[in-house]
């Protein structure tokens, strides 16, 4: 039985395409706090829309393969069709993520009276990234700090805490990789209230296989550019 | 001189058949520049078809040198539109199709019957 005071008005937006090895277990794992979640399934072509109904997640089902954006999208507007929702969470579907973190973020958003608390792998030292990665985001980051003028140390963390109002008035049009910059433009041009809150990362062999070649910011880099 | 008219009457019934397939089809407001366009490019290809000494007149006199050359530049500029036009369509096209895909797939969730189910009712114990 979760004990956290805001987790059954919490949903946990997890977008999802080709992760049946381990959706599952993070699913269990996110259920154990926060019952409520919801898997966009982002055209899978294998079981990861089962895995998820399996572990007790409500599955919502592109039709096609349309983006890690468009699938958090999706996500926070099923979140929003729950009148009770007074906060969501965005959450990686490859296990990289603590459960303990996103706990800390929604306690924190409620605590503060914050609009969005952003995880940060750079503000302590528990996440080891390697030096190009570190370089790549670091570059992110300093781009998002310059468009948005939120002084920020991580710009691509994935998780992330939304309260409801926040959440309602984010459209993210960026239907690729580009929509975290665009979430954070979003936040900067609105003058929410945030904050950036220390997340430990955890790269398995599975998530590194999953995760994005460095090369991509070349493309997040035209997405955002040329929108 | 036999190749060229042969070059000549096939280059026409290209240039014929683009024209009448970009011509042809209904559209918006900004279409019809286009194809202002187009029948402007059209008129210089069929002309250059039967004067092949015009490009290397206009060319001459934008100050370019070569026809050919002249041909070249306007080649890259309109292809360089073409790119950003279709580029531009590519991505209306695509959240067409997102918002399409996304109500979709939020009604066969049931999304809006969330409120009817109450939450947490299948977590665990």
């Amino acid at each position: 039985m979760p004990s956290e005071p805001f987790a059954s008005s919490t949903w946990v937006v997890i977008p999802m395409y080709n992760e049946a090895t381990m959706i599952r277990t993070v699913v269990e794992d996110v259920r154990r706090h926060f019952p409520n979640v919801v898997c966009v399934d982002d055209g899978s072509s294998d079981t990861s829309p089962e895995e998820a109904l399996a572990a007790g997640a409500v599955v919502v089902r592109h039709p096609i393969n349309l983006g890690q954006g468009a699938s958090l999208q999706t996500g926070i507007e099923y979140a929003l069709s729950d009148p009770a929702m007074s906060a969501l969470v965005t959450f990686d579907a490859d296990g990289q993520h603590q459960v303990a973190d996103a706990v800390e973020m929604v306690e924190r958003l409620h605590r503060d009276g914050l609009d969005i608390v952003i995880g940060s792998r750079f503000i302590d030292d528990r996440t080891n990234v390697g030096a190009a990665k570190r370089a790549v985001l670091k570059t992110a980051a300093a781009y998002s700090r310059f468009t948005s003028g939120m002084a920020l140390t991580d710009a691509h963390n994935g998780l992330r805490v939304l309260g409801r109002d926040l959440a309602g008035r984010v459209k993210l049009r960026q239907n690729r990789m580009a929509h975290a910059s665009e979430l954070i433009d979003t936040v900067g041009s609105l003058g929410v209230k945030w904050a950036e809150h220390p997340t430990h990362i955890v790269y398995t062999e599975y998530s590194r296989s999953k995760g994005q070649s460095l090369l991509n910011s070349v493309n997040i880099l035209v997405d955002l550019f040329f929108r | 001189m036999f190749m060229q008219i042969v070059f000549q009457i096939v280059a026409i019934i290209v240039i014929v058949a683009a024209a009448i397939f970009t011509l042809r089809g209904g559209g918006a407001r900004h279409q019809a520049l286009r194809r202002i366009f187009m029948v402007f490019f059209i008129a210089a290809a069929a002309s250059s078809v039967a004067f092949p000494g015009i490009w290397t007149w206009m060319a001459k006199l934008v100050g370019v040198g070569r026809g050919a050359d002249l041909l070249l530049y306007m080649l890259v500029l309109t292809f360089l539109g073409f790119v950003a036009t279709t580029y531009r369509r590519f991505r209306s096209l695509e959240r067409d199709v997102t918002e399409l895909a996304r109500h979709l797939a939020l009604a066969e969730a049931g999304a809006g019957q969330a409120r009817d189910k109450p939450a947490g009712d299948t977590e665990p114990s």
